[in-house]
């Protein structure tokens, strides 16, 4: 019985132990935002961010994270009030077919903090320094989000201009 | 998924004695549940023990066994002093897999050998004595060091391939109390018993890995690999090298998607250490890296890969440019 807090509200589930936490929030919770594409750690759709870390929903077990906070695309904005990056990607046309662009979107929100706190990336020449989020340190923190579509461009466009 | 009992440890003695597979990130564990190449039938979860610290101890860093790949990589003293270390850490997987994948978990990550990850398949690491397909078969990314004929599978990961470099040292708690093991000697080659990556019984746990005191030295991790972010090493070499007045003064090399484990020959270092760095001299380091490479066939090409790839990181470490 996982009890988790859920973009601001705690709820308990009655979930078997194969649950995953991907399959928890699109299946129990009602939070179909949060999308299923390779269901193996492969593709990064089912991104969300848990206790400030963008993690692979699909690659956790909801009992695992009893008592964790997590934040989906839902939590992240809405329709009439989209987040910054949210209002990045549809000014950018960083999409075509959306399907991986929740995943995108939790995992740059996530992505932008981890380079505030100044982690190197495998780009970084000296990874004793903290580098700008330059297009090739974006594209790097972000090659575990495939896109199908390869809209790759606008969301390394619309990832730089929400970081800056 | 096979379904299995779920507990929380509350101690380290709890995990030991649960008699159950320990889970801390899960990213390649139930990646396996789910195509039923692994089916336990208990899991406990160490996720939550107090071994998430990394700490000064003896000259250098122990690290918890459940301190996060991207926690280890961002930690300033390892950038810093260990650098082979963090660059390593950053060269796997990607961004969302390093803040679940821990320290211990990655330690015990099993190959990505496609015979052993479809069950429909023979492998004798998964089904001892069903047989090998891989020798034969579909061996690009397979061993070319170390392999014998139950298995040619390869340790995917980076981390432990800077660790062996750097020499550190595994703390494991198991039934019979705590004991060391270099990292280097932690996995195996595959022999006649393959299903066995590496010394741990059943109920031991990894508890921490040490680091030495830093040495001094230029330190690089090179991963060739087929696509330049999030893929795993053909071939790929950590190395921590120290010059002085134009000769090489320490190194220490250990190689990844070689072998079954981190290949590790301290013969190599010894052919550098005192030498003026030349093509020459790197081509008697290959040598003697590559004196029992064998190819399988689709991964042949390794063998030339591994040469090139010591040439460029032993330039670009001795700042040999002729």
């Amino acid at each position: 019985m996982p009890a988790l807090v859920i973009n601001g509200t705690l709820r308990s589930f009655d979930c078997d132990e194969r649950t995953s936490l991907l399959d928890l929030l699109r299946n129990h919770a009602g939070l179909t935002g949060t999308k299923k594409g390779c269901d193996h750690g492969q593709c990064g759709a089912c991104t969300v961010i848990v206790e400030g870390r963008r993690i692979n929903s699909c690659l956790s077990l909801a009992v695992m994270h009893d008592g964790d906070e997590v934040t989906t695309i839902e939590g992240l904005g809405t329709a009439t009030d989209l987040s910054p990056l949210q209002r990045a990607f549809v000014s950018h046309d960083a999409y075509q077919c959306g399907y991986c662009t929740p995943g995108q979107i939790c995992s740059a929100t996530a992505m932008i903090e981890e380079a505030r706190m100044g982690w190197p990336s495998a780009v970084t020449d000296d990874v004793e320094t903290s580098p700008e989020l330059s297009d090739n340190e974006i594209r790097e923190r972000m090659s575990g989000n495939l896109c199908r579509c390869a809209a790759y461009p606008n969301i390394v466009a619309a990832i730089r201009e929400t970081a800056a | 998924m096979k379904a299995f009992t779920y507990a929380r440890a509350g101690s380290t003695a709890d995990a030991v004695a649960a008699d159950a597979m320990k889970i801390a990130g899960g990213t390649n564990l139930l990646d396996l549940m789910k195509l039923e190449v692994e089916v336990p039938r208990r899991l406990v979860d160490i996720n939550r023990l107090p071994l998430a610290a990394i700490e000064p101890a003896g000259g250098g860093l122990r690290i918890g066994a459940v301190v996060r790949n991207s926690d280890l990589a961002a930690d300033i003293r390892v950038r810093r002093d260990y650098a082979v270390l963090s660059k390593a850490l950053l060269a796997g997987a990607s961004g969302q897999l390093r803040n679940k994948a821990t320290t211990g978990g990655n330690l015990c990550q099993r190959t990505r050998c496609g015979y052993f990850t479809d069950t429909a398949m023979p492998c004798n690491k998964r089904e001892p004595g069903s047989g090998c397909q891989a020798i034969g078969g579909f061996n690009r990314i397979h061993a070319i060091l170390g392999a014998s004929d139950a298995c040619i599978a390869t340790y995917p990961g980076d981390m432990a391939v800077a660790m062996s470099a750097l020499d550190a040292v595994v703390e494991i708690e198991g039934t019979a109390g705590s004991r060391s093991v270099a990292v280097r000697d932690f996995h195996r080659l595959p022999g006649n018993t393959p299903e066995r990556d590496n010394v741990l019984e059943a109920d031991d746990l990894i508890t921490a890995v040490t680091l030495p005191a830093p040495v001094p030295g230029r330190h690089a991790y090179r991963k060739v690999r087929d696509r330049s972010s999030y893929a795993f090493a053909l071939v790929s070499i950590a190395a921590v090298v120290e010059m002085d007045a134009g000769r090489i003064a320490s190194a220490s090399l250990a190689f990844g998607g070689l072998a079954h484990k981190p290949w590790h020959d301290p013969a190599i270092a010894e052919i550098l250490i005192g030498k003026a760095p030349s093509k020459a001299l790197f081509d008697k380091a290959a040598d003697v890296l590559l004196a029992g490479a064998q190819g399988q066939g689709a991964n042949d090409f390794k063998i030339p890969l591994a040469r090139r790839t010591l040439h460029a990181v032993l330039a670009e470490l001795t700042g040999e440019t002729a």
